[in-house]
């Protein structure tokens, strides 16, 4: 068969994958998705939810730029959660329970029906190469798809081994190959590379779990979505059981450690410590007596249940034994057994910053393959080297993102800057800026961009500029008339007589203020929508530390706008230290600001740098 | 942008010592000091004083209006007396304003940079002084903390790493079973930080502790003099001396003025091999001690092998000239022989390099704690609200963190991970 030549080739169907191909295409790119089975697109291969704490900051996010996960994920949602709904807004995490049937069929609706995109089965096997350059992918069959850029996202198919007790075998996926003959190319590329595992827990038949007497754990009466467009739940909308395990569970597994893939010595990938096998728990925490278990079920008509917190490596008749001795399961029917993964991944520091191989152009990598874990941190990654991919293709500038403008941000700088040493996970706590990067806040964060890169829907266009113009309106409101302590008084807040006037932001930053409060203060805030009320109460929570944090942010931006050439010779700049300039050769900074992160670096070091870029632009622009 | 300030007149023993103020507030930090308007550009003799009016010193300022300045932005210097009291009182009050703070080394001329100032060759005839300056601040950071301040600061250390990821656990993994409200314990811990820093800032601790001037080691195999050497310098009996090998076991700090040079001397134990544990912990200190000194004065045979790097300008003797034969660069502390060469040799040395870094690191050490403690005074306030809180109260920890970093060293999130993980069992 003969293909046409493509501006973007995506190798998987995964979560990366989809959020890439639709990224490209929604630039305008002429973009193909290559993937072993169409009925593979968008499968949740680990738990059926999507979101949670900094995860659903990402998803928030990926939705601002106007990608898929978010709104397929609230098609599919049959249980939504708000978590940490008692603290502030910047710490507040969407989570879902999806249908994994119904997140399926929807990405695949999706994919199918976005302009510039196209689906085409088949297995990858090769790169076609140009001197050192990919340019297109060869396929089992033989034939070959050229192509203008390839963003690789192959999960955990590298050298896959799946680990089930003292049995391994190759495979990506339960059911699924692994990807040999592409690992032997990527070899060739001379990449450092490293191995991960990670760990499922064996699938139930929910019609055999005693459901009665258990604990269950309902969504939320008001459900908080991942897309800014979703408006209202479109799935059967279910709850979670809980149960525990015990003593006697704990024994069995303790008796059967040595059985284990992991404590018998199969597996040497690293795990992730947030993320730990049941085996796990019970040797490091060996006197904690029970563990939680959420009982998840896959779908609003899908009998599966997925038992999250005894994800495992213990051999199929040990994992009976266990999940037998827990309340509710006494009798449950095991579905697919449990077992451990493990894979190579490529070190993120051979990535630049739009997620490119930078010793091999035209390919790109994301998800997994860089270390990561979660489907969120892989669609960010899709996300981020789509839009890189097809910018690229259309001959226009790099797309960056920023640790003071995203989640995405924060993490792409960690994994380029400092690699990983675990499946690297999102958490609020790595995110400095946290008060200022919050879920709500995606929208004004990153729609403008999504706007001005032009990958963003009519829809979305209007739904954003009209809640912009309402919430400026508002805002202008809240500051164009100030206050005496006297006429706040009189409208029920409780304040000091100190003389101080205070506009309507000043006195909404008072604790316990709600923007009903003040309306007494000025009539017209009464106009004001419920939906723009509860967005200006978040930002006036914050408004002391948000301004501190501008500044930092300034500062940081400052460094950004110095970019660092990738062919810079760090070892042609005197004064640098031999130890200094090994390490800028290893990280290879993109900007002054990430150069600044390095261990050791020294402000010196920092100006003799800047100092170096200054000359060189210099005479650049001389030259033109 | 901040306004910076520092003092600027780093080089040698100077009569006359420089501070310099750059940014958008300088002009006003210089008339608020020199209690009145400044010209917008020229020099005035004025007299500075603190806020209760009271004379700090006289001093000759300089007020330069952007671009047209070192840095390309508005500047204000003084010249002032070099007197270590002088500098500091000055510095001290600078920190006072709000929006002003310390310049960190090399941060003036990252600005003149920034501000098209300053070409690659002259930036690079800067870099050494940049890196001398960075690296006196980190050895007498170092200096400071291999005292009582080290113990402390690796207190402070733990017990905010513990605080911040008991509050980050509550936060990040608020679907698991972890404690909802941590209040007491956090409290408790960032109370007891509290405590330390107060007596550290308002107290005597700092200025005990960062000691002004240089430090001298003296390093030799046990038994070849170095204790009695150091008595004759300092003319009294300050390190026990005896004829039996491995007697000093902690290390010995004489404080003097050599050639009008603040010293610090320092008898360290004879480096050897030893079973005795005690004297074993003598002796990595005293290595520790004698790498990060300012300057090594080696008591050592020409065939005796050196545990402690020789570095640039470090003197080599050879020991105990009463009993040798040759006296050619060998001296005697029984004798009194050779001490006048050495006494000249280590001022030739020290009088080329700078004698204010401690003065900058009491400066920047007072900074850093009282900022830290309004972060730990607001996060208290917060955290006694309760969880609903928690974001703020993190953030207001995380700034006293910042803060203390150059004591503490850093705290990424990564040390927040590991105590989370080590103390809670997380994931499902």
């Amino acid at each position: 068969m003969k293909h046409s030549t493509y501006d973007v080739i995506v190798v998987g169907g995964g979560h990366a994958g989809t959020e890439a191909a639709h990224a490209a295409a929604r630039m305008g790119a002429k973009t193909a998705l290559v993937t072993l089975r169409r009925r593979d697109i968008g499968v949740m291969s680990c738990n059926p939810a999507i979101g949670g704490l900094g995860k659903g900051h990402l998803v928030r996010e990926i939705d601002a730029l106007d990608g898929v996960m978010g709104r397929v994920a609230d098609r599919a949602g049959i249980q939504f959660r708000l978590l940490n709904r008692r603290k502030g807004p910047a710490v507040q995490g969407p989570r879902a329970q999806a249908d994994r049937t119904i997140y399926r069929s929807e990405m695949l609706t999706l994919t199918e029906n976005q302009e510039n995109l196209l689906i085409i089965e088949g297995e990858v096997v090769d790169f076609m190469m140009k001197g050192q350059s990919v340019d297109g992918v060869v396929l089992a069959d033989g034939s070959e798809i050229p192509s203008r850029t390839v963003i690789l996202t192959s999960g955990t198919f590298l050298r896959g081994v799946i680990h089930i007790g003292d049995i391994a075998r190759p495979g990506g996926r339960m059911g699924d190959r692994p990807s040999i003959k592409l690992a032997e190319r990527m070899d060739q590329f001379g990449l450092p590379l490293g191995r991960l595992k990670t760990g499922t827990p064996p699938r139930l038949d929910g019609r055999t779990i005693n459901w009665e007497g258990l604990e269950t754990q309902p969504g939320d009466e008001d459900p908080t979505f991942f897309s800014f467009l979703t408006k209202k739940t479109q799935a059967p909308q279910i709850s979670c059981g809980i149960t525990h395990t015990n003593e006697r569970t704990h024994q069995i597994i303790q008796d059967n450690l040595e059985r284990s893939a992991m404590y018998g010595g199969h597996i040497d990938g690293v795990g992730p410590r947030y993320c730990p096998s049941i085996e796990d728990k019970v040797v490091r925490f060996a006197d904690k007596t029970s563990h939680q278990i959420f009982l998840e079920p896959e779908g609003a008509n899908d009998h599966t249940v997925y038992p999250n917190g005894i994800s495992t490596s213990l051999p199929e008749d040990v994992q009976a034994d266990y999940v037998h001795s827990i309340v509710g399961l006494e009798h449950a029917v095991i579905l697919q057994p449990g077992y451990a993964i493990e894979y190579d991944y490529v070190d993120p520091r051979s990535l630049s910053l739009d997620l490119s191989l930078r010793d091999v152009p035209g390919l790109y990598l994301a998800g997994q393959i860089n270390g990561t874990t979660g489907y969120e941190e892989a669609a960010a990654q899709g996300m981020v080297a789509g839009l890189n991919a097809a910018n690229r293709c259309l001959g226009k500038g790099e797309v960056s993102f920023s640790r003071s403008n995203s989640y995405i941000g924060v993490m792409i700088d960690d994994l380029t800057t400092n690699g990983v040493s675990e499946p690297y996970r999102m958490f609020t706590s790595r995110a400095e800026f946290r008060l200022s990067l919050r879920a709500d806040n995606a929208d004004q964060r990153l729609t403008p961009m999504a706007i001005t890169l032009c990958c963003c829907s009519e829809i979305r266009k209007l739904d954003f500029s009209s809640k912009m113009d309402k919430l400026k309106y508002a805002r202008v409101l809240l500051d164009e008339k100030s206050y005496t302590p006297k006429q706040i008084a009189a409208s029920g807040i409780r304040i000091s007589q100190d003389g101080t006037r205070r506009s309507g932001h000043n006195v909404l930053a008072f604790p316990d203020v709600e923007f009903e409060d003040i309306i007494p203060l000025n009539p017209e805030l009464s106009k004001v929508s419920l939906e723009i009320r509860r967005q200006v109460e978040r930002d006036a929570i914050y408004a002391n530390y948000i301004e501190r944090q501008n500044r930092e942010i300034s500062a940081m931006k400052r460094d950004e706008m110095h970019v660092i050439p990738q062919e810079l010779d760090f070892s042609s700049i005197s004064g640098l230290s031999n130890e200094l300039q090994q390490k800028l050769r290893m990280t290879k900074p993109h900007n002054l600001a990430q150069a600044a992160r390095i261990d050791g670096m020294t402000p010196a070091a920092l100006a003799l740098i800047l100092a170096r870029l200054r000359r060189d632009s210099k005479f650049q622009e001389r030259r033109a | 942008m901040d306004t910076i300030f520092a003092l600027a007149s780093a080089q040698g023993k100077a009569g006359v010592a420089i501070i310099r103020v750059s940014g958008p507030m300088a002009h006003d930090a210089g008339a608020r000091l020199c209690g009145g308007a400044l010209p917008t550009r020229g020099t005035k003799l004025r007299t500075l004083r603190d806020e209760d009016s009271e004379p700090l010193d006289q001093a000759l300022v300089l007020t330069f209006v952007a671009p047209n300045s070192f840095t390309g932005e508005n500047v204000v210097e003084f010249q002032i007396h070099g007197s270590i009291a002088v500098i500091s009182a000055v510095l001290a009050e600078l920190s006072k304003f709000d929006g002003l703070r310390l310049a960190e080394p090399g941060e003036f001329t990252r600005r003149a940079l920034e501000n098209g100032n300053l070409d690659l060759a002259q930036v690079e005839g800067l870099a050494d002084l940049i890196d001398a300056e960075t690296e006196a601040q980190r050895k007498q950071a170092q200096t400071v903390l291999a005292g009582g301040l080290g113990q402390l600061a690796e207190r402070w250390r733990r017990d905010l790493i513990r605080a911040a990821s008991l509050i980050e656990v509550t936060i990040d993994f608020a679907d698991e079973d972890v404690p909802v409200d941590v209040t007491p314990e956090v409290s408790a811990l960032l109370s007891g930080v509290q405590a330390d820093l107060v007596q550290e800032a308002t107290g005597v601790g700092i200025a005990e502790r960062i000691r002004h001037g240089f430090e001298v080691a003296i390093i030799g195999a046990p038994n070849v003099g170095k204790s009695t050497l150091l008595n004759a310098l300092a003319g009294r009996e300050a390190a026990i001396t005896s004829e039996y090998a491995g007697t000093t076991r902690d290390v010995i700090e004489v404080r003097m003025d050599l050639a009008g040079l603040p010293v610090t001397l320092l008898d360290t134990a004879g480096l050897r091999e030893t079973d005795d544990h005690v004297e074993g912990m003598g002796i990595a200190l005293a290595r520790r001690r004698a790498e990060d000194a300012d300057l090594r004065v080696f008591l050592v045979e020409s065939d005796d092998a050196l545990d402690v790097k020789m570095q640039p300008d470090d003197i080599r003797l050879f020991p105990k000239a009463d009993v040798r034969k040759d006296v050619k660069d060998a001296i005697s502390g029984k004798t009194g022989q050779g001490i006048d060469q050495l006494i000249s040799h280590i001022s030739t040395v020290l009088q080329s390099r700078s004698a204010h870094v401690g003065i900058a690191t009491r400066a920047r050490h007072r900074d850093t704690m009282t900022a830290a403690l309004s972060s730990l005074e607001k996060s208290q306030e917060i955290l006694q609200q309760g969880p609903e809180l928690y974001d703020i109260a993190a953030e207001e920890m995380r700034s006293a963190i910042r803060s203390l970093e150059m004591l503490v060293g850093r705290v990424g999130v990564e040390s927040l991970l590991d105590e989370i993980f080590s103390s809670f069992c997380l994931g499902k």
